[in-house]
Order: C-alpha cells, then sequence, then structure tokens
C-alpha cells in the first residue's frame, strides 16, 4: 500500500523510504534492547543530505522550507525507522539563523549542513519549573567574558551525541523583571570543551531508546561570544523555534500513523482465524479505518501549518493544534494496530510494541496536550487564565 | 567515454508479491515499485568510473510504463547525466528490450554499457547477453568486479567455480552482480537537481522496432505455503523425529 499519490516531494518520499529500507526492524530492535545510538542510520541521512533541507544554499543546506522537511521524517516514521535520535539536527539551527550574529552564523552553520558539528540539543526543561518556563532556575552570571552556568536541566535528549547545545537560561533573576519571560538568554554551549569542565552528563532511561540525559552545571564557563542575539530576549527565541519543532513532531506522529495503518491493514488481511481473514470482520476493519480517517485529518493540519510557517505567517495555533491532533492519531492507530495483532502485537519482532512505546512520547514532549488545550481556550478563545 | 546504463521498473524487494485472483499475473495495483536492485549497482559502478575520470557522460535509458519516469529520476538523483524513456504500456520481452537497446546504442555509440545481471520481477537474465549478441559487442557478465584500462576493460566475473577474469575490448556489454558495489543513496540536492535534467520520451516505434510479446503467459501462481515447524526439546527428540519421518537411520 502506498496510499495517496498526490503526496507532496514525492522524489524526497522515494528517496527517504529507499534510505529506511537499508534500517529494518531487527536493526531497531537491537539498538532498542540496548539503548544505543543509531550512528549509522544518522549517518547515513546526514550524509545524503536529509538533515540540512531547512538550510540556506548559502550555508551549504538545500533551502527548502517545512513542507519538504514533513516528508523526510514522516516517511522516516512510516517506515518503521525513527527520527527521534536526529530530527533536532535539522531545526535546532533555526535559532542560530534567526537570531545568532553573522559571525555565529557564518561559524557554526556551514558545519552543521555538513554534520561536521551536531547541533541537535535544546536544554530548556528543568526538574522544579516543568512545563512552567519562565521558573527555570539554571543561571548564567556574566564574568568579564564569560558566563558562569549553574543549574539543572531534565529530559536533555541526544546531549551525548552533540557538540553545540541551545541553552536556555536566566540571566536577570525572575523576580526583578518587568515581566516573567524577561530575563532568559540563549547560550550555545560546546559540548566538547563543556563535559568535564562544569557539565556533566547523566543518562536517563526510559521506555524508549531516545538518548535523553540530566545535566548538570557547576560553574560552568561559557565564553559571552556564544550569546545568541541580546541577554534577556532568549525566552522569545526559543519560541519561534518552537513552532518548526512541534510541526516536525508532528509529521513524525503522521508517520508512525501510517506505519501502523499499513501494518494493520496487512496483518489482517493475511491473518486467518476461524477460517477466514480477520480483516472480513468489520469489528476489525472499523477501528482501522478510523485510525485512517483520523490520520487523515490530522495530516491535514500539519500540512497547514507547515505551509504557513513556510509563508512567515503567524501559526503558532496552528502548529500546536497540528501536533495535538497528530498525536492523538498515531496513538489511536498505534492502540488498534496492537489490537489488531493480538498476541503478536506484543512480540518484539513485529515491531508493533516498539513503535506504540515510541509514539507514545508525542502527547508529552515537546508540550503535552493540556497546555495546548489551555494555548487554545486562552488565547485563541479568549477563555480566562488559569496560570 | 559514454556509459549507458539501462534500468527497470520492478516491484519493491521489500514487497511481498501477490498473485491475481486469476492467475494471470503479479498483482501490481497500489504495490510499491523501484528500481531493480541490480540496476542501482550499475548505475553506482557508471558514477564511480565518472568519479574516477573514465566516464564523461552517463545516460539511463528505461523502457515500460511512462510511470518508469519515476525510476530514471532516481537513477538522474544518483548522477545520470540525462535519461531516455521509450514508453511501453504492454510489457516488452527481454528480446525487444534488447532491440531497443541496440537501437539507443547504435544512436549513442556509448564505450560501454552497464545493466543488472538480471530484473527481480521476471529473473529472465536474458537482456544484457542478448544486447552484446544484437550489437556484436564483447560481453562480460555477472560482473563483481570492473577495471577500465584505456580501450580494454577487465571484468572479475561470478562463476559457480569462484571467479574468472576477462578482458574485453570497449565498446563492450558488462552486467552486474550483487558484490560489484554498494549502491549510494540519492542525496537531497542531486534529488533537488535531477529535477532539471533532461529525460526524452520516445516510443518503440520512434526505434522502428516491433515489441508484440512472442510468449503467451498461461499461469501464475504462489509457492506453496511453508508449513508450521515443530518444535524439540532436545537433540535426542530431534533424533527421534527424524527416524521417525524416515530421514534419519
Ligand atoms: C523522552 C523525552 C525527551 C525530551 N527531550 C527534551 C529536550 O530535548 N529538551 C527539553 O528541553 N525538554 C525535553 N523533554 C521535556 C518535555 O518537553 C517535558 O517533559 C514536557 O514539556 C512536560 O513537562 P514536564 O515533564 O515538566 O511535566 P509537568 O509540567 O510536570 O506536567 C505534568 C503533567 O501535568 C500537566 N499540567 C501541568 N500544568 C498544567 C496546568 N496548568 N493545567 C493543566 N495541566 C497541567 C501537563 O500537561 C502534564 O500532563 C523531553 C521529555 C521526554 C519524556
Amino acid at each position: 500500500m502506498i496510499g495517496a499519490q498526490d503526496q507532496s516531494y514525492p522524489e524526497i518520499r522515494e528517496a527517504v523510504r529507499r534510505l529506511c529500507a537499508d534500517f529494518p526492524g531487527d536493526y531497531w530492535q537491537r539498538l532498542d534492547r540496548d539503548r544505543a545510538y543509531p550512528t549509522e542510520f544518522v549517518r547515513a541521512l546526514t550524509e545524503a543530505g536529509f538533515l540540512s533541507v531547512l538550510i540556506p544554499e548559502a550555508y551549504g543546506g538545500s533551502g527548502l522550507g517545512l513542507q519538504a522537511a514533513t516528508a523526510v521524517l514522516e516517511e522516516i516514521h512510516r517506515s518503521g525507522c525513527n527520527g527521534g535520535a536526529c530530527h533536532a539536527q535539522m531545526y535546532t539551527m533555526g535559532t542560530v539563523l534567526k537570531h545568532g550574529s553573522p559571525v555565529q552564523k557564518q561559524k557554526y552553520l556551514p558545519k552543521v549542513a555538513s554534520g561536521e558539528i551536531r547541533l541537535q540539543a535544546f536544554g530548556v526543561t528543568e526538574p522544579t519549573a516543568g512545563t512552567d518556563t519562565t521558573r527555570i532556575r539554571t543561571f548564567a552570571k556574566r564574568v568579564g567574558d564569560t558566563y558562569v552556568v549553574n543549574g539543572q536541566k531534565i529530559w536533555i535528549s541526544r546531549a551525548e551525541h552533540s557538540d553545540l547545545m541551545v541553552l536556555l537560561c536566566r540571566t536577570t533573576p525572575r523576580e526583578e523583571c518587568a515581566k516573567p519571560s524577561d530575563g532568559m538568554s540563549v547560550l550555545l554551549v560546546d559540548m566538547r570543551e563543556a563535559v568535564g569542565k562544569g557539565l556533566t552528563i547523566r543518562p536517563i532511561r526510559t521506555m524508549l531508546n531516545h538518548a535523553t540525559t540530566e545535566l548538570f552545571f557547576d560553574d560552568l564557563e561559557v565564553p559571552a561570544e556564544n550569546l545568541v542575539g541580546e541577554e534577556g530576549k532568549g525566552f522569545r527565541y526559543i519560541l519561534s523555534g518552537m513552532n518548526a519543532e512541534r510541526v516536525l513532531i508532528a509529521s513524525e506522529c503522521i508517520g508512525d500513523g501510517r506505519f501502523f495503518i499499513d501494518r494493520a491493514a496487512a496483518y489482517a488481511k493475511d491473518r486467518s482465524v476461524f477460517g477466514r481473514p480477520i480483516a472480513e470482520n468489520q469489528g476489525v476493519q472499523f477501528p482501522i479505518a478510523r485510525a485512517h480517517v483520523q490520520l487523515s485529518a490530522a495530516a491535514e493540519m500539519v500540512d497547514k501549518a507547515a505551509r504557513m510557517f513556510d509563508e512567515g505567517l503567524p501559526c503558532g495555533t496552528e502548529a500546536n493544534m497540528a501536533k495535538m491532533l497528530a498525536s492523538e492519531a498515531s496513538w489511536y492507530a498505534a492502540d488498534m494496530c496492537v489490537q489488531t495483532h493480538g498476541g503478536f502485537g506484543f512480540a518484539e519482532e513485529y515491531d508493533i510494541e516498539r513503535k506504540f512505546r515510541e509514539t507514545r512520547l508525542y502527547q508529552v514532549a515537546p508540550i503535552s496536550t493540556n497546555l495546548i488545550l489551555s494555548h487554545v481556550a486562552t488565547h485563541v478563545l479568549g477563555l480566562p487564565k488559569s496560570f | 567515454m559514454k556509459v549507458l546504463v539501462p534500468v527497470k521498473r520492478v516491484i519493491d524487494y521489500n514487497v511481498k508479491p501477490r498473485v491475481k485472483m486469476d492467475g494471470s499475473g503479479v498483482d501490481l495495483a497500489n504495490v510499491k515499485m523501484s528500481m531493480n536492485p541490480f540496476d542501482e549497482i550499475a548505475v553506482e559502478e557508471a558514477i564511480r568510473l565518472k568519479e574516477k575520470g573514465v566516464a564523461t557522460e552517463i545516460v539511463a535509458v528505461s523502457i515500460g510504463e511512462a510511470k518508469a519516469q519515476e525510476t530514471l529520476r532516481t537513477a538522474l538523483a544518483m548522477g545520470a547525466d540525462r535519461a531516455i524513456l521509450i514508453v511501453s504500456e504492454t510489457e516488452v520481452e527481454p528480446l525487444g528490450v534488447a532491440k531497443l537497446l541496440a537501437k539507443v546504442v547504435a544512436e549513442e555509440a556509448p564505450g560501454l554499457v552497464i545493466l543488472g545481471k538480471q530484473a527481480i520481477d521476471d529473473d529472465s537474465n536474458q537482456t544484457g547477453q542478448m544486447l552484446a549478441a544484437l550489437t556484436g559487442r564483447p560481453q562480460g557478465t555477472f560482473a563483481s568486479k570492473v577495471e577500465v584500462e584505456g580501450d580494454t576493460v577487465k571484468v572479475t566475473r561470478e562463476v559457480d567455480g569462484g571467479l574468472e577474469t576477462v578482458s574485453l575490448k570497449t565498446p563492450a556489454i558488462i552486467t552486474t552482480d550483487l558484490r560489484l558495489n554498494e549502491p549510494r543513496y540519492a542525496s537531497l540536492p542531486n534529488i533537488m537537481k535531477a529535477k532539471s535534467k533532461p529525460l526524452a520520451q520516445k516510443t518503440p516505434a520512434d526505434y522502428g522496432v516491433d515489441v508484440t510479446p512472442r510468449l503467451k503467459t498461461l499461469k501464475v501462481s504462489e509457492p506453496p505455503k511453508r508449513q508450521a515447524g515443530i518444535k524439540v526439546a532436545d537433540v535426542d527428540e530431534l533424533a527421534a523425529k527424524l527416524k521417525a519421518l524416515g530421514v534419519a537411520a
């Protein structure tokens, strides 16, 4: 089954599928068992230029929009692979591209495009602040030509597989700011130099293979030239990057959903019980059909958000809604796929249980469903703020 | 030296083929299609020859339905310079393909034609050999290594007993085996460039070749289903079972 023929970027999708075919289920099962990083897969994607899709041609990328990037990630996930190990290499550079100095752009972007520098760690979340980002406590104190950073981050993915990290920290205490969202700044941390000299990375074992970690900062010195944009405006800088992240994660959910639907439909036609394929029972068909209906609607929203982003329109609400719809549609599809497979859905070699665990993440990260609903309630519908 | 690489659009090697209800052939409706894997190897070899400065231009050619354009675009995205599509909505048998390729060879005068040793859909393994016969060119089939020196090309062949090396005078015909190389992935920048590379559309009539099938498919059937096996606890039980089945004394 290939599905809709009018999909965007057919030639990109075809090439991504071809690459992914060389990384079949047993490759991911092996990594999953050892919680190991998919180094070979990431290298193949990097060398083929799929991770530099959003970087302008002047800096060595392909200069394509978010719509092309969603095609890449959707196909990766539809193939049964997972982009989580490297999707951030696509968009984390956006903060440097949009708000960095010409010197920073020249210094980093060409090497990010070639893959020589991995810029795929994004440090925002903290154990005590949670989703309430303005309450982060990691503090960067300016001392001469350096910032001295102290604090802690949690759930920072790919920190061990990244050369640079975009770090959000306070540079002015919250109490001293006019608005809670003021007084935060973005620093580029060179992980190669920082580890062992004020930065400790501790991996967290989770229910999925996501290379996520905890970070401890203890008088870490970061050169002041690594400040992105102006001091105190960091929160605004990362917000614009978050729209891209949400749309791209949503496209991964769409890919996951299609994976589950492809697999469930194929299995239902193949599996005979009571002397006939289980697919002949409407009780089996309808959940598959429902998954397809829900996913198709979510995919439209993802396309819309990506298009708006590419046209430079404000799309925070659309990006949020796309992420929510897509993550719920993929989760429904995941659950349906396990049910369709019966006991075999639990067997590692079918990849269903792995993808089931993987796709669950996206209702929580990078932003949880409740926070999206709260955004829509207060910012779109004008309902009273609850926090 | 120009290199001509014929490529075929076939059912994807990861897809489990299903036979049509009426047994007339494999059901290709809504099935994922891709470039024949041996042809991918052929394209890769041509690109490597170009990177070494041996080949100057790579021309990909496909004979098949209009959708074979996608396969040619893949060849262009990998690194071919231009493409020729000879459209036939009915199946063209190996002899018809070889005749058409012979015409293309006469027109393009390539120093080398590199083909896959067979297509994974019909497994005919005939086109390269027929093309060599029709053009009177030397052939090195089942190549696992290709080295061009001046106007000769040394081809290491995978034969039953091991490896055989033959030396051919160019222009020559080569067919690829699995171990010749590992094809590269089409890169994103090259995929975008491939969109503007030239792709000429032709028909068999343009070359004056009659491609009417000469063979009739009587019946296509699926291989018999593999029966479920049984698990044995240890070697003793295995030996007992084999004895019971009469396969061991
Ligand atoms: C595998 C993984 C990878 C991650 N990678 C990164 C990364 O690379 N970088 C990074 O910075 N972060 C990362 N995160 C963190 C992620 O963005 C957060 O976990 C997520 O935003 C939720 O924050 P929290 O865990 O602090 O939950 P909390 O804020 O503690 O929320 C807990 C629950 O309460 C709900 N809730 C909270 N407040 C309200 C309210 N006012 N009204 C209604 N409901 C509410 C939330 O929706 C949620 O369901 C990752 C997380 C995971 C699990």
